[in-house]
């Protein structure tokens, strides 16, 4: 017996000794560099902003409280709708943690709230991306804790049932989690999140819109939209930098449906972390494809000054439906990088040998108001439709209308407007438009019929605009032709 | 002889205990005995007939496609602020400063000034919310009714204003998401304005969520895409998984809404009404 004793202490002491020396780093996997050193709460900011890079180099307990809230938001002005928000604002709040940080999540749903929700964040393994441990009645707080296993830049989303609608209605954030290697230092960082809204009433009316189930199905949304409304990046809300400077642009597509084709008219991407993962596999991109339900970070310096426009390429979404925003850049112009326009001159083509204007055919040469009305209407469709619309209302915050527009009153600058173009704020209508209105390539006949077709189709002043009108506005600029 | 006194007393005295306990006994056993022979009378004037038959729910059960509704009564409006006010006047255990924690949770009649005042914002003829399953529980049952089970409470809610079984109708779920597309009142409105439907009953859509006896049976518990489970799938695409169909958007919202519940919850925009069982009316 007492000889067992013996054996079952020293066998004891042996099972100790392994233990402990497991612990102490033999063939343990825990490096000093992943322990968890003290909390921190994270500081969460709202699209367009992007919380400043983390500098820490070991990872820490991140608490996150974010709360739902029912809202209503306007999607494009006058048109309302309830959207449900991650911190009150469409995209939700971006979350910025670290490679290997422990996360505390709460999810706060206000009593207000019609619903329960949850949030699925991509960046989480388990089940469900933390759907499951964060579905939380209205008025009432879920916590749960995860690690940030993965690096990248990932959507997260409500997913409780039926999950479309609930994504149709606003639910949507990026939460990057930066790499244990930090990316490059760069001088701006932005968050732009697209997303479409369906609505029962079609683009533009205005009240208070319900969602449309039909849209939905069929995806044929009315609203396509970067960072949850209509001219959310325009005029002094257009992203700003400095020629010169180094941009990353941490974009997300919330969807529900579309697949989006990231573009920005007049730049080139120099590096793309595609759909926002960690390498950058790409260069010198001009279009990227962002998934819905993904991401991708690009990268870009800014060498000229102006107004760059971010659109989804898929181009009438841009035009039509909102999906369009601006970077504004300010700096020395860079002549050699580019010019801007150097000179204009008539151009007939090899079938033409006589000059322009002995060429009229009858319907221009004619004097009688409607054919002036027609040449007017096929140069309107042509030229001008695509930003003040075939309807001439404009689009709200961006293209200021033609219709019942009194900025047209004064036929002078209607005038010069057409031929030399407009830069900077003009108000219309009681509304300011900080745009870019090119010149248009019009000779003095066709110019002052698309001017005329404005004024008579478009409930203005009904008045003709003449050749001679045309002519005078011209020679007043020295550039008489 | 001193001790057989004392004995004798103390006898007496456990005698007169033991009476009193099986007094107590024999009492509390006629009460549950007469709740469960004889009929309770009810106030049938505020309530309709909703006539019995089979219905298809949302979540398919792999045991059964078809739940069959017995006939029932309803009333024909949400429970109000004034008739709970009534309640905890008649029932003071149920009022916000008497309430247990296990009953009710802090926001418990949070709109209410005091036990048997409303607040500014509440309508004494609105819905009555802020209310947990246990105190809806118990003013039906005082009431001499219950609380609606889903099945019952889903079959009612089918009709549209003169259809029987209205889910297939776009415009009829429609009208039910625009009450999701718009805010929350801060003061909710009365019960009765809305047209009544194909029943005769009121508000079952389009002013509060209500209570239903077996709210807890649809509990959302993981997300297993693989699984086809009635109560596992309400995340994700797994939401519609098992459903009948896929359309019927609000009521993917209303088992959601009860998959989130626990019974002491109480919610802003959570209210309750009555049934009662056809066995219990009274005919005379």
């Amino acid at each position: 017996m007492k000889k067992f004793i013996n054996q079952f202490t020293s066998f004891l002491i042996l099972l100790f000794s392994i233990s402990t020396l497991l612990m102490t780093g033999l063939g343990c996997s825990e490096k000093k560099s992943d322990r968890i050193i003290g909390s921190e709460q994270a500081k969460l900011t709202k699209a367009p902003f992007v919380p400043e890079p983390i500098t820490r180099d070991y990872p820490t307990k991140v608490i996150i409280d974010l709360e739902v809230l029912e809202l209503e938001k306007e999607l494009t002005t006058g048109v309302k709708y309830m959207v449900w928000t991650f911190g009150g604002d469409v995209p939700g709040s971006f979350i910025r943690v670290r490679e290997g940080d422990f996360v505390e999540f709460r999810l706060h749903n206000h009593s207000s709230s019609k619903l329960p929700h949850n949030i699925d964040l991509h960046a989480v393994t388990g089940p469900g991306g933390g759907a499951e441990a964060s579905f939380t009645a209205p008025g009432h707080t879920s916590v749960f804790s995860f690690t940030a296993l993965n690096a990248g830049l990932y959507v997260y989303h409500c997913a409780t049932a039926p999950v479309g609608l609930h994504i149709a209605n606003g639910m949507y954030g990026l939460i990057y989690v930066q790499p244990k290697e930090a990316l490059p230092t760069v001088d701006k960082e932005y968050y732009i999140m697209q997303s479409e809204f369906y609505t029962v009433g079609n683009y533009g009316e205005t009240g208070l819109q319900s969602f449309s189930m039909e849209k939905a199905l069929t995806e044929t949304p009315d609203y396509v939209v970067f960072n949850g409304s209509v001219g959310s990046l325009v005029g002094d809300k257009a992203i700003q930098a400095k020629t010169g400077e180094r941009i990353r642009l941490f974009v997300g597509n919330g969807g529900p449906n579309l697949i989006s084709s990231f573009h920005v008219i007049g730049e080139i991407f120099d590096l793309v972390y595609s759909e926002g993962g960690t390498n950058a596999l790409q260069k010198n991109v001009q279009t990227t494809v962002v998934p819905a339900g993904g991401s991708s970070i690009v990268e870009f310096k800014v060498d000229v000054p102006g107004k760059f426009i971010l659109v989804d390429h898929s181009i009438f979404r841009a035009f039509n439906k909102g999906a369009l925003g601006m970077l504004e850049v300010e700096g020395e112009k860079n002549l050699k990088t580019y010019s801007g326009k150097i000179k204009e001159s008539i151009y007939l083509g090899t079938a033409f040998s006589n000059d322009l204007n002995k060429n009229k055919t009858a319907a221009e040469s004619s004097d009688s108001k409607p054919d002036f009305m027609r040449l007017g209407q096929s140069i309107y469709n042509e030229s001008c439709a695509a930003c003040h619309q075939v309807d001439g209302k404009g689009l709200p915050n961006v293209f200021p209308p033609l219709l019942n527009s009194d900025y047209l009153k004064n036929k002078e600058a209607a005038i010069s407007t057409i031929i030399s173009g407009k830069t900077g704020p003009i108000t219309v209508n009681g509304k300011t438009y900080n745009g870019v209105m090119p010149p248009q390539n019009l000779n003095n006949q066709q110019a002052a019929a698309v001017l005329t077709y404005v004024y008579n189709k478009f409930n203005n002043s009904k008045m003709k605009v003449t050749e001679k009108d045309v002519e005078k506005v011209r020679n007043s600029k020295g550039s008489g032709k | 002889m001193l001790k057989k006194l004392e004995t004798q007393k103390v006898a007496v005295n456990k005698m007169k205990t033991g009476f009193i306990y099986i007094f107590m006994l024999l009492s509390c056993f006629i009460f549950l005995s007469s709740t469960e022979a004889q009929p309770i009378r009810i106030k049938s004037n505020n309530m309709v007939l909703i006539k019995g038959g089979q219905y298809e729910p949302l979540y398919i059960d792999s045991s059964a496609t078809k739940i069959k509704v017995a006939s029932f009564y309803m009333d024909k409006y949400p429970v109000t602020n004034e008739q709970f006010i009534k309640f905890v006047e008649e029932n003071p255990r149920w009022k916000k400063s008497k309430i247990k924690k296990l009953f009710a949770d802090d926001s418990y009649l949070l709109k209410w000034r005091t036990d048997t005042e409303p607040g500014e914002k509440v309508n004494l003829t609105a819905p009555v919310t802020n209310v947990s399953w246990f105190a809806a529980k118990e003013y039906c049952e005082c009431e001499g009714k219950r609380l609606p089970t889903i099945a019952e409470w889903e079959y009612a809610a089918r009709a549209s204003t003169n259809k029987l079984d209205a889910t297939k109708d776009q415009n009829y779920l429609n009208k039910i998401i625009e009450w999701y597309s718009k805010p929350t009142p801060a003061e909710f409105k009365s019960v009765g304005q809305n047209q009544k439907n194909y029943w005769g009953v009121y508000d079952m859509h389009g002013l509060v969520w209500e209570w239903t006896s077996d709210f807890f049976t649809t509990l959302v518990t993981g997300e297993s895409r693989g699984d086809s489970s009635i109560e596992k799938n309400l995340f994700c695409g797994s939401g519609s998984f098992s459903a009948s169909n896929f359309k019927n958007y609000p009521a993917f919202m209303r088992f959601a809404f009860r998959s989130s519940l626990k019974a002491n919850y109480t919610i802003n925009n959570l209210g309750f009404r009555c049934v009662s069982s056809l066995s219990n009316e009274v005919t005379k």
